[in-house]
């Protein structure tokens, strides 16, 4: 636009150009009462509220800010409630922490970047990508040491995949306790990534013949790591520098991270600095004291690294109830570290019968996938179930089929079916059935 | 064909023999990218230990005696004076026997199936605001001081890389290291698939007040 009508705009704005406007907002507004009362209301009270809506409102009847007001956007300022959330009372500070993202506000199948949980075990570093190096090392032909310039410039990969805790749920073992789709469901989000195969990688430094695991670290404080087998990391992980298009947030290991699809989130080590290949497993803390599955006769599970299929509805929900009887449609999300979800079915009477529900495009593996079912509430009390079922054939266990297997003390690998309840005045509530 | 035409050809043919050689890349070095670490770097960056065999433990030693001063420095405020937890600082101590309870006790006298996993997670991890600062010396006392708490070694233990690997951990022998999933088998059926009668709310969220907030800012709740 020319420099002089910004100038006339402008003008125009700040004189009499406000007066003109209001007239003409009052003379909308008549007309908006009068459309009112054709139309009629649908039900409830026959008054037209006086508050009904004018034609036009103030921001049509002004000029915003311009380009470059926000070099970096935000969500608008009505969004602000939207952010990931913790639970304070669980851990003894936020440096060794969850967060959550807000499923209940979320339409897609992409986490966006800021509202992707969290997971840390010593705080979120700050690492500077000019000094951050890789090195690869351990049964290895040519060690190496990778800057992210160099590491760029390998071939690039996108793909788009699911990363969930394998605590997620875990509070709902014994019994209901949160009443939240955030707080029960939150450590799962999803994302394109950018990067490189790990396999092209462990290629270019020559595997031994030795070698049959990998040890990933990160360069948190934590030094956190984990052990994986080789044939995974040839089959389908990657090393990222990408997300969701942009960067990787720091909060999901900027620079560079590891994604190893379909497996329990912690072994996705974030701030990735080094990769050494051995011939056995390294039995580290996170895979000994942590993320094993204790059962009831005292023995636990090792090495459960795959996230079983699981799904959710995702409205209607404790957090976001309902309002009138009437037709709905039930949103939901499924997910599974086999492959692809196959089907999703929703019950709305505690799991005695069900509808399959429909898949919405795009299907792919290790992603989230969105399901979706009409429903026409009648206002009574309802149970609101989804039910996935994968490629392999596997079906989501109930929390009882669960609870006969591992008892209640294993913590992970939590991928019941979810009960919401819902009430009669619309009201939504987590609970469990017998 | 015309020269340009058998031109474009021939060049569709070498890309597609690059693409081909891209895709696998094969063999090391074929990129090169990047500089060859030096085994002085690599020792610089190599810092861990594995926990079944206790290979990685570097040279060193400590005591329990030794231990027990710098766990008083370093490591008491957040996990108690002998290992029994401030406020929902983890426990070390503790927990002997309660792995079949109802509220199983997992500490690292209880739970943690290999002595050397516990140098190698002190040495890259605690103390939490200071990780990885303390000497090989000290991280092996303090191990040694933490085993002893756990009556799991007598007090003039002293760790080093061949007598930690020695330790038998009570729980070692009750992980199993291969996952047995897929473990339930449900059916996927589709009408009448319980009896009504037996659906039944067993438990709810409601009313328990432990749910922090989800609209607003934060929740600042603490436990009850
Ligand atoms: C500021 C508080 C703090 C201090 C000081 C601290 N720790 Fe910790 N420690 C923690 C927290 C928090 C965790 C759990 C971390 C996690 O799970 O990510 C932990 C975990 C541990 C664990 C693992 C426990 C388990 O069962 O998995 C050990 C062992 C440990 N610390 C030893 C030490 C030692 C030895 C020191 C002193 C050198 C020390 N800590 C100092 C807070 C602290």
């Amino acid at each position: 636009m020319r420099p002089d009508l910004w100038r006339s705009i402008s003008l125009l704005s700040s004189t009499g150009a406000h007066t003109r406007l209001g007239r003409r907002s009052l003379l909308g507004l008549g007309a908006a009462l009068t459309g009112g009362l054709a139309l009629g209301p649908k039900q409830g009270n026959a008054e037209p509220s006086p508050a009904s809506p004018p034609a036009d409102a103030p921001w049509s009847q002004s000029i915003g800010p311009g380009v470059v007001d926000r070099p970096y956007g935000r969500p608008a300022d009505t969004e602000t409630g939207v952010i990931r959330r913790n639970v304070p009372w669980l851990t003894a500070g936020t440096e060794s922490s969850i967060s959550f993202s807000p499923l209940q506000d979320l339409h897609g199948i992409i986490t966006p970047n800021g509202l992707f949980f969290e997971r840390y075990h010593a705080g979120r570093p700050d690492v500077d990508p000019e000094q951050h190096k890789l090195m690869i090392h351990g049964l290895v032909e040519r060690p190496l040491l990778l800057s992210m310039k160099d590491i760029v410039r390998f071939p690039q990969v996108t793909r788009i995949h699911f990363i969930e805790c394998p605590a997620n749920g875990g509070m709902e073992w014994r019994a209901a306790q949160l009443n939240s789709l955030q707080f029960n469901h939150g450590m799962i989000s999803c994302a394109e990534w950018t990067g490189v195969r790990l396999s092209t990688l462990l290629e270019e430094v020559g595997i031994k013949k030795e070698a049959k695991w990998v040890m990933v670290e990160g360069a948190d404080g934590a030094h956190m790591n984990r052990s994986l087998p080789l044939d995974k990391c040839l089959d389908d992980c990657l090393v990222v520098y990408a997300q969701n298009g942009e960067a990787l947030r720091p909060e999901q290991g900027y620079p560079l991270r590891l994604v190893v699809p379909g497996w329990e989130g912690n072994v996705s080590i974030k701030w990735l600095r080094r990769i050494k290949l051995g011939d056995k497993p390294w039995h580290s803390r996170e895979e000994t004291s942590k993320y094993t599955d204790l059962m009831p006769d005292g023995t636990s599970r090792g090495f459960t690294w795959l996230i079983d299929a699981k799904s959710v509805i995702t409205f209607p929900c404790p957090e976001k109830p309902l309002s009138d009887p009437g037709l709905y449609e039930i949103r939901g999300l499924a997910w599974t570290g086999n492959g692809k979800v196959k089907r999703v079915d929703v019950s709305t009477d505690g799991g005695i019968n069900w509808q399959s529900a429909r898949l919405h495009e795009p299907v792919l593996s290790k992603a989230l996938t969105k399901f979706t079912i009409p429903w026409r509430w009648d206002g009574a009390p309802a149970l609101l179930e989804s039910r996935v079922i994968d490629e392999t054939g596997y079906v989501q266990p109930t929390i009882a089929q669960l609870r006969k297997q591992r008892g209640t003390n294993s913590v992970y690998h939590n991928n019941s079916i979810q009960t919401w309840q819902v009430k009669g005045d619309g009201s939504v509530f987590d609970v469990q059935l017998g | 064909m015309s020269s340009s035409v058998k031109h474009l050809a021939l060049l569709c043919a070498g890309m597609v023999i690059a693409a081909g050689t891209f895709a696998y890349g094969a063999e090391p070095g074929y990129y090169g990218y990047g500089e060859r670490a030096t085994p002085e770097q690599i020792a610089g960056w190599d810092i861990d230990a594995r926990g079944e065999d206790g290979v990685g433990l570097p040279a060193g030693r400590g005591g329990v005696i030794r231990g027990a001063e710098v766990y008083a420095e370093q490591c008491a405020a957040c996990h108690g004076t002998f290992g029994e937890g401030e406020g929902r600082f983890p426990k070390l101590v503790g927990g002997a026997g309660t792995l079949r309870d109802d509220r199983p006790e997992l500490t690292v006298g209880s739970y943690w199936p290999f002595a050397p996993t516990l140098w190698d997670y002190i040495n890259r991890a605690m103390p939490m605001a200071a990780p990885h600062t303390l000497s090989a010396d000290d991280v092996y006392a303090l191990t040694a001081y933490i085993l002893n708490l756990n009556d799991l070694v007598p007090s003039e233990f002293v760790a080093d890389r061949e007598s930690l690997p020695k330790v038998k951990m009570p729980n070692r022998d009750n992980f199993l290291w291969t996952d047995p999933r897929p473990d339930t088998a449900a059916k996927p059926c589709m009408s009448a698939c319980v009896d009504p009668a037996s659906v039944k709310i067993v438990s709810t969220a409601e009313g328990k007040n432990l749910t922090p907030r989800t609209t607003g800012p934060l929740d600042t709740m603490q436990a009850k």
